[in-house]
């Protein structure tokens, strides 16, 4: 199969960038879009021109490192699919291809097609964590867990931090990740401890990371490679409503009567 | 107040605001439109129509205890306070959105998910917003409009107002408006308030087209009805006679 693709130029975070045409032939129906682009790079050394930079790692679709719009949508136009996961056989011959990277100002582009995703970590380091005594471990099984809530916690945990959710979102939202960390420890008995101080936290962060705010249009879920509902982002909302408005801030506090 | 204070530091508790605010305009248009419709319900015995006695009646409700007028102001201030905070709030996320996405892609987007209604809120509403000056000139305040408007005759102003097709035009264009920023807002608001959830996520999409479109025809039923013909002209004598007479 042949392509003709577009893809973004960039050499680093404090240059302009643009889009380059290139043409690559012969390429197997049943080469992944990743090793289109290998394939892509390594005819492009031999002519000693600058290989494409793009972020992956497993290329089985768990751990989200590879960040691609294709066509206008992260990770291309296969639903529930992340890039490495992408066949050339969902293409036609002769078909234009634009790639481009994840675009949000919480991800500025360092390189080509690589964005830097570490607002995620940060959000993570600021609540999505659960505490874990350090003395003999308990029996794992020893807490009962209803399974449906199993479920759909592990629904959540199913998100792999790649990113798809803000780069789909007109508005720069991190909504669909946060609240896909925010809920599969908040689900849990496990995760109840920092329930609401975690949401708080997380939110907070999220947001002084410049991310966007919701409008509730969804595109992120249509985005999204592991299909993570928007159901989540209810769930934080009243969680992050609740402990904003109601919980108590102090209920050892003393009263008196009047 | 420290509370509120952090609900509208954030962006989700300005959006929560944006939703509560909604909701009261929300019921202040059900109120307003099942008032309306009291323009088909005829006249008293007296030769009043029942539309000139609800407007009194939301003048004179709350007395004695409480002042001539004063309820009716009191729901006002109300509804004023929502619009604007309800604007304040949409106008930052906005201007917030647009730093969190700064460029925008080459290729061109094929939306999946997000409506054009819910993607023209900010237009759909400021439609609203503007439409909102004109209505309060001619029917409340009056002397805009080509018809000459009598304070408390509403039954009279509204037919006077109607029998040109531009007035006519224009409120069932603009309530048609409105329906659309409720086919996304009236469901949104439960999203953003996290009411929302797969069990009820149908009803509560179905429950906004009937609130849009419930609204839309109920609005419009007015103008179309007067523009028809459909009904009665307004008699001299109820103009003599209404309850109008406190202004
Ligand atoms: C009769 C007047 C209005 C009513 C009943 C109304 C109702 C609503 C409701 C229920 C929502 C959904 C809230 C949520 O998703 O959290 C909403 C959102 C919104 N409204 Fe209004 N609104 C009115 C006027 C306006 C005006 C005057 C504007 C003008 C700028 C406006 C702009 C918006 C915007 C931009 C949103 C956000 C939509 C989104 O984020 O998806 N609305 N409105
Ligand atoms: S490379 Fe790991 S998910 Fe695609």
């Amino acid at each position: 199969m042949n392509f003709t693709l577009r893809i973004w130029r960039q050499t680093d975070a404090n240059t302009d960038g643009d889009l380059e045409t290139y043409k690559v032939q012969d390429i197997e129906p049943t080469c992944s879009f990743l090793e289109m682009m290998d394939i892509l790079n390594e005819r492009l050394t031999e002519r000693n021109v600058e290989p494409v930079a793009f972020d992956s790692d497993c290329r089985e679709g768990i751990c989200g490192m590879c960040s691609m719009v294709i066509n206008g949508k992260p990770h291309g136009p296969k639903d529930g699919t992340t890039t490495c996961q992408l066949y050339m056989r969902h293409f036609e011959d002769g078909d234009e291809i634009t790639i481009e990277p994840w675009r949000s100002a919480a991800f500025p582009v360092t390189r080509d097609l690589i964005v830097d995703r570490s607002a995620f970590d940060r959000i993570m380091q600021a609540g999505g964590y659960v505490t874990v005594h350090s003395g003999p471990k308990p029996e794992p099984n020893a807490i009962p867990i209803e399974p449906s809530i199993a479920e759909e916690a592990l629904d959540a945990a199913c998100c792999i931090g790649c990113g798809a959710c803000v780069a789909a979102c007109p508005n720069g939202a991190a909504m669909l990740y946060t609240s896909a960390k925010v809920s599969h420890l908040g689900l849990l008995p496990q995760g109840q401890p920092e329930r609401f101080e975690r949401v708080q936290k997380m939110v907070h962060q999220m947001e002084a990371e410049g991310f966007g705010s919701c409008r509730n249009y969804a595109e992120c879920e249509a985005a999204c490679p592991k299909e993570i509902s928007i159901k989540f982002i209810g769930r934080m909302n009243r969680d992050f409503l609740k402990s904003t408005l109601i919980l108590p801030n102090n209920p050892r506090g003393k009263m008196d009567s009047q | 107040m420290s509370r509120l204070g952090n609900l509208y530091q954030s962006v989700i508790g300005k959006k929560a605001i944006v939703a509560v605010t909604g909701s009261i305009m929300i019921g202040f248009l059900l109120l307003h439109g099942w008032g309306n419709l009291k323009v088909f319900s005829g006249a008293t015995a007296a030769g009043v129509p029942e539309v000139d006695v609800y407007a009194d009646f939301l003048r004179t409700m709350g007395v004695p205890i409480l002042p001539y007028g004063s309820a009716l102001w009191i729901i006002r201030i109300v509804v004023l306070v929502s619009l604007i905070l309800h604007v304040i709030c949409v106008v930052q996320l906005a201007r917030h959105n647009r730093k969190a996405r700064p460029v925008h892609y080459k290729h061109a987007r094929n939306f999946e998910e997000a409506t054009l209604p819910a993607r023209a809120m900010i237009y759909t509403g400021s439609i609203v917003v503007l439409f909102l000056g004109f209505h309060l000139a001619q029917f409340t305040v009056g002397g805009v409009g080509s018809a000459p408007f009598v304070q408390g005759d509403v039954y009279g102003n509204l037919y006077g107002a109607f029998q040109h097709p531009v007035y006519v035009a224009l409120y069932v264009g603009v309530m048609a408006v409105i329906g659309i920023h409720l086919y996304h807002g009236a469901w949104s608001l439960f999203q953003t308030l996290g009411w929302d959830n797969p069990d009820r996520n149908k009803s509560l999409r179905m429950l906004s087209v009937a609130l849009g479109v419930g609204i839309f025809l109920a609005f419009s039923a007015i103008p179309i009805s007067f523009f028809s013909g459909e009904m009665n002209k307004p008699s001299l004598q109820h103009a003599d006679t209404s309850s109008r007479s406190n202004k």
